[in-house]
């Protein structure tokens, strides 16, 4: 895994997220009046009522026209319109995004070659690979599909997935073989062994995937929809069995003159229709579909792609958080964090020995250690070319320590082990003291390295070299706030228990699993699952691919292998692990947003009966007019202004829809309590406000008096 | 002492008796429920049956076996009464007409006890016992049992069963309603009722008119009337008859007996499922509903907005002077808000908002506490559908008691809350828009509307009070109102044991500070809003045409 981390760039966005620009409206126009079509809005019941509403109010119109019956269709149009367009609007962020994809998608030839050894090739058109073949592509080329690298080494312009335009290493073996068909080889070249079949490459699902165009509801989708599709016939039947009851209502009170509301033949069907519409929970149903769009569309901006919207809800349940150490937690690297003298040496004599042995060693480690030691002791970086007659010692796993040899003298740093028989075999005597700081190291989870020298034939032990982990900045901090979540979070590192256990409670991490093999990250997985936990992870090698499967949430790395990306519901291009921390806020996010406006809309109905109620039997019950708590001007504004206001509460949360709600991290208790107050009471007091105001527009218009 | 202090003694000590006895009985029924021995009757009635009291059965089956059994109760309660001239015990009355023998077997089967007849000249005393007072036990228990079994679906893992019908219906009527009831007969006999089988005395009055007055074993069948939430008397004044409710006392102790179960089987609940908070936590959700419910009606009948009432300090119309006012609306608010039905004073005469408050209780579908049984799984099913809104807005798929309310739950539920709104308004509509349902009016205008949908509520939710005024005693309102009982009781029990079946066999998701808390005020208060604010939704057109309309000025 590379170091690319926290602090990585952010690539860019193809596509702003935030507020809605009234351009999208605009240019999203067409596609909602195409929506309009009953053979596709009848998925969506609820707004499919209103469009029948909408045509039977036209009818109404027609055969008994008055202005007020016109204002209504007018509005219950509206109506359907703005519910379409919320959907059209979330699809065509996504469009724009699939046409950015589609024009890396070009038409490429691929060099096949007749034998994986050989060097015969045919051209052949990209789409007639199928797997299995190996293709050649040399530095210019595009990647004529995916596949895995299988011989050579080459850099590799991903931009046109990841939107990042610093070049990729791609390598045969190892967990950076995998190559994207439509990225560009900028050098050297590479044999390529294609894995996917005909037109399902990885942009091609990409394509499919940002359009929506395969789109399933998901289970909790489903069943909010079963919710709505009840309170909608609870409201059908409310409207409907309300007609006899009116029209008794009419016949024994014969002396009140028939009113636009209500005459002997029950209320009128405008009205009828207007109060289903504003009853009927409109406001979640127009947004429903926008707000699962709109949350693949923001794992997207964070360039993860989910290949199904189950496994974004899935990451809103997680509870166990599976975690690597090395490039999530820490920074990847060890570092020196300090220089321990042994006893008759000093600080000086350490730091300059520790700096002379790392200079040639271009490990991460040993860049760390040039770096310490002119950061904290001033020592000038000499480069090793200074050092004319220098000999240098490379590190290797039989010596396991690297050095140089200079003047006559010998330096070395190394493993303790290593070191120390050296030291021995040239006669010296490291004492008792350096064992105990390199126990002290290795039981604060750190990794000791020795220094030792021979000079003028007297071999001495000069200090140990405290290598760390480092944990990223603000690492505990958000594991703090997924504890709030109520999600626990598991450390799983290669490491040996101790070191473990240092790293982890630095990092704050409710858990660790030390010395992991793939099988026992597995098991963990299987174990969690097994309690009734949803298990989230990310991984990028081939061992990991049976983790990832059987993980709930399992989050595959774009450098990784095919197998991995395969193995995963998502794939994060930028291949930073800390995301998966993101991937389970935006489930969240989505969950919420549904509940929110669902409860908004619910809680809408309540200003809306006062307003309908008493318009549609005042007349006949004046005590009813008690219910007029709004002072609406007349009962057909007051009809005309709920309904309107059930229009344009839709388009008002369009943008909400889209953009998510506010998430902060917190306990459901919380979140509960913040969401109620917002959605729930605001739900309930927004409309009186909202009708009052559109009434006192409204009623100057001819018809409402 | 003035008649609100009265009132408010009277509901206090109330409170104060329910919240002693419900932890003691609420652990006695999970006990009961869960027990592994069968003792000496129940094998012998296990054996009678032909029944193998250890094997459980899936959702299916146990449904299977309620609707059999239920059924076959139907068959018996109406032969009983067609028969009656033939077999003893008659009291010389004539078989009862069919529609009245169907719409009466009905309403005893579904625990409704709505009364198309009236009892002291319609039904001997073998149809009275062996038909009647029988099904005031096994309705009840059938109630419990559903109940049960739906506890077992959140208090079981993984598991594809929820228990045994015949089990729950045995334990239930022989070791909770029997024990209880026969207590509370001797009680009742105490108090003045009473338990006899003599035939019509004939009783000159004191203003020299001449009335019949039938005796009979009525402290037995008045004790399990209540204890069970039936409410069909034995006479056809029900509680405000002398011999059915002597004394302001045994007033007290009728309401009593009405409302512990209902309010101790949460605390079953709670110990069933481990988690005695949850338990809690419905309690006060039902309480709170119930309280409010108590103290409006009573407000409302104090204060009485008309003329006359405000003369003499309350509405008294159609109310015993025995009871006063105020205990006459405690008892009316108890016998609406269970499923009961049993009345104490003429609902129809109540103020218009009263009324309205009788209605309201029933059309909260029957939650608060409800009858027995049904109550508590009217609620669960209430706080299902709340935690479903609530637990989306918490970010995870909602969850209760850790079994995850998914697309399944979610239809079953629905299905379930809407039954009763789609009966009832369905059924008053068309009775409004019928010959047949507009001739039985008795009273015009909105009084006469409020009279037809209080009985169509009252039967769809399996309460059987009458707000009175309207005949009901015709072959279309028997027929009517008899679909109405038996499609409102046995379509939410289908659904309720689908969905125990379906959480039975979910593994728990275990809880974290990131589950909603079901057991906090917060949660208590949301599912009280989710119901007070789903049943106004549902019914406020049809009460401003009724008792709004009425009420309002």
């Amino acid at each position: 895994m590379s170091a690319q981390t926290l602090e990585a760039p952010q690539a860019p966005r193809r596509v702003g997220g935030g507020l809605l620009d009234p351009r999208q409206l605009l240019a999203s126009l067409p596609d909602a009046a195409r929506k309009l079509n009953p053979a596709t809005l009848w998925r969506n019941p609820v707004m499919f009522i209103v469009e029948v509403g909408a045509a039977a109010t036209t009818i109404l119109a027609f055969t008994d026209p008055s202005f007020f019956a016109w204002a209504i269709a007018v509005w219950l149009w509206l109506t359907t319109l703005f519910a379409n367009l919320a959907e059209a609007v979330a699809e065509g962020r996504g469009k724009a995004q699939a046409a950015t994809l589609r024009a890396a998608k070009r038409d490429t030839t691929a060099r096949r070659l007749r034998a994986r050894t050989g060097f015969d090739w045919d051209q052949v058109g990209a789409t007639e690979l199928r797997q299995g073949d190996f293709v050649v592509v040399e530095a210019g080329e595009i990647i004529p599909g995916d596949g895995d690298v299988v011989e050579g080494i080459a850099s590799v312009d991903e931009s046109a997935i990841t939107g990042e335009s610093a070049p990729v290493i791609r390598e045969s073996g190892g967990d950076r073989s995998a190559v994207t068909g439509g990225t560009k080889v900028l050098s050297d070249r590479i044999v390529v062994q294609i894995t996917q079949k005909p037109g399902e490459s990885f942009i091609d699902r990409m394509i499919a995937l940002v359009e929506g165009a395969n789109r399933q509801k998901t289970p909790n989708e489903i069943a909010l929809n079963i919710l709505l599709a009840a309170l909608t016939i609870i409201f059908l039947v409310t409207t409907i069995t309300m007609q006899p009851m009116a029209i008794y209502a009419k016949a024994v009170n014969p002396g009140v003159a028939d009113s636009l509301a209500l005459t002997a033949d029950g209320v009128s069907g405008v009205v009828l229709i207007s109060l289903l519409v504003c009853l009927i929970p409109t406001t979640i149903g127009a947004l429903l579909s926008a707000i699962g769009i709109a949350g693949m569309d923001r794992l997207v901006q964070r360039n993860v792609l989910a290949m199904s919207g189950r496994a974004v809800e899935a990451a809103g349940d997680v509870s166990t958080l599976l975690l690597d150490k090395t490039g999530t937690i820490t920074l990847g690297n060890r570092q020196a964090a300090d220089f321990m003298p042994a006893p008759g040496a000093n600080h000086g004599e350490l730091a300059a020995a520790a700096q002379l042995a790392s200079l040639a060693d271009e490990t991460p480690e040993g860049r760390s250690i040039v770096v310490y030691a002119k950061e904290t002791y001033g020592l000038r970086e000499r480069a090793p070319g200074e050092l004319t007659h220098a000999h240098w010692v490379p590190f290797t796993a039989q010596t396991r320590m690297s050095g140089v040899d200079v003047d006559g003298r010998q330096v070395r740093k190394g493993a303790a082990t290593a070191v120390m028989k050296w030291i021995r075999e040239h006669g010296g005597h490291p004492t008792e003291q350096v064992g105990h700081l390199v126990d002290g190291v290795s039981a604060s989870g750190g990794t000791p390295l020795v220094v030792g020298e021979v000079a003028d034939g007297k071999a001495r032990v000069l200090g140990v070299i405290h290598l760390k982990d480092v944990v990223k900045q603000g690492m505990r901090e958000r594991f703090d706030e997924m504890r709030r979540m109520g999600i626990r979070t598991v450390m799983i590192t290669g490491d040996n228990p101790l070191t473990a256990k240092a790293i982890a409670d630095e990092a704050g991490v409710d858990d660790f699993l030390a010395e992991a093999t793939p099988e026992d990250k597995l098991a963990l997985i299987k174990k969690e699952q097994e309690g009734g936990r949803l298990v989230a992870m990310t991984g990028d090698g081939t061992n990991d691919a049976p983790a990832l499967a059987q993980a709930d949430v399992g989050v595959a790395m774009n450098t990784g292998t095919s197998a991995a990306k395969e193995a995963g519901n998502m794939v994060d291009l930028d291949s930073n692990p800390t995301k998966l921390i993101e991937i389970v806020e935006i489930g969240k996010q989505l969950l919420i947003t549904r509940g929110a406006l669902t409860t908004f809309s619910i809680a809408n109905d309540i200003a809306k009966y006062f307003a309908i109620i008493p318009a549609m039997f005042a007349a006949v019950y004046p005590g009813l007019d008690a219910l007029n708590v709004m002072r609406l001007a007349s009962p057909q504004s007051a009809i005309l202004a709920a309904v309107i206001f059930n229009a344009i509460v839709i388009v008002a949360l369009i943008p909400l829809a889209l953009r998510g709600v506010r998430y902060r991290p917190s306990s459901a208790s919380k979140l509960l309590s913040r969401n109620l107050y917002l959605y729930g009471v605001g739900g309930i007091v927004a409309p009186f406000a909202g009708i009052k105001l559109i009434d006192l527009l409204i009623q100057f218009l001819p018809g409402m008096s | 002492m003035s008649q609100t202090a009265a009132g408010i003694i009277f509901i206090a000590s109330l409170i104060l008796a329910i919240a002693l006895v419900h932890k003691p009985l609420g652990d006695y029924m999970a006990r009961v429920y869960t027990g592994l021995r069968h003792n000496r009757v129940e094998r012998l009635v296990y054996r009678l049956v032909g029944v193998r009291p250890d094997a459980e059965q899936r959702w299916g089956v146990y449904a299977r076996s309620l609707l059999a059994f239920s059924l076959i109760s139907i068959l018996v309660v109406y032969g009983l009464q067609r028969l009656q001239d033939k077999l003893f015990l008659s009291l010389g009355f004539a078989p009862v007409p069919d529609h009245v023998a169907w719409n009466t077997a009905i309403s005893f089967v579904t625990n409704t006890n709505w009364q198309a007849y009236s009892g002291e000249s319609t039904m001997g005393h073998l149809v009275q016992m062996a038909g009647l007072a029988v099904q005031n036990f096994v309705s009840a228990a059938v109630g419990m049992a559903v109940a049960v079994a739906l506890i077992r679906g959140f208090a079981r893992r993984g598991s594809e069963t929820v228990g045994n019908f015949w089990v729950d219906l045995v334990r239930g009527s022989l070791r909770i309603l029997l024990p209880i009831a026969f207590v509370g007969a001797l009680v009742l006999v105490a108090g003045g009722l009473v338990q006899n089988f003599t035939g019509p005395h004939e009783i000159t009055t004191l203003t020299g008119g001449v009335q019949n007055l039938t005796g009979g074993p009525v402290a037995g069948q008045e004790a399990i009337k209540e204890l069970g939430t039936n409410g069909g008397g034995f006479y056809n004044t029900n509680s405000s008859h002398p011999f059915e409710n002597a004394t302001t006392w045994t007033n007290w102790f009728e309401i009593f007996l009405i409302l512990v179960i209902p309010f101790a089987l949460p605390r079953a609940f709670g110990r069933m499922v481990g988690q005695l908070r949850q338990g809690y936590a419905i309690v006060a959700v039902m309480a709170t509903l119930a309280v409010l419910s108590v103290v409006l009606l009573n407000v409302f009948e104090l204060a009485g907005n008309a003329t006359v009432p405000q003369a003499i300090g309350a509405a008294m119309e159609g109310k015993e002077v025995r009871f006063g006012a105020s205990n006459s609306a405690t008892f009316a608010a108890a016998t609406t808000l269970t499923s009961t039905g049993a009345v104490n004073s003429f609902h129809d005469s109540f103020t218009p908002l009263g009324g309205m408050m009788t209605l309201l209780n029933m059309m909260l579908g029957e939650v608060a506490p409800g009858g027995v049984g049904a109550g508590l799984y009217g609620m669960l099913i209430l706080a299902v559908i709340t935690v479903f809104v609530a637990g989306l807005m918490v970010g995870r798929t909602p969850e209760y008691l850790g079994k995850r309310i998914g697309a399944r739950e979610m239809k079953l539920a629905s299905l379930y809350f809407l039954v009763t709104p789609v009966l009832v308004l369905t059924g008053t509509a068309v009775a409004m828009a019928n010959e047949a349902g507009l001739a039985a009016m008795l009273n015009n205008g909105p009084h006469g509307f409020s009279e037809i949908l209080y009985a169509f509520t009252s039967a769809s939710n399996n309460n059987g009070s009458a707000f009175g005024g309207v005949t009901v005693n015709t072959p279309w309102y028997d027929v009517a109102l008899g679909l109405c009982m038996v499609l409102g009781r046995f379509l939410p029990i289908i659904f309720v044991l689908a969905l125990a079946g379906s959480l039975a066999a979910q593994k728990p998701v275990p809880a974290s500070a990131g589950t909603l808390p079901t057991h906090r005020p917060q949660f208590v208060g949301l599912v009280v809003g989710v119901t007070i604010i789903v049943v106004a939704l549902t019914f406020l057109p049809a009460l401003a045409l009724g008792p709004l309309a009425e009420g309002i000025h």
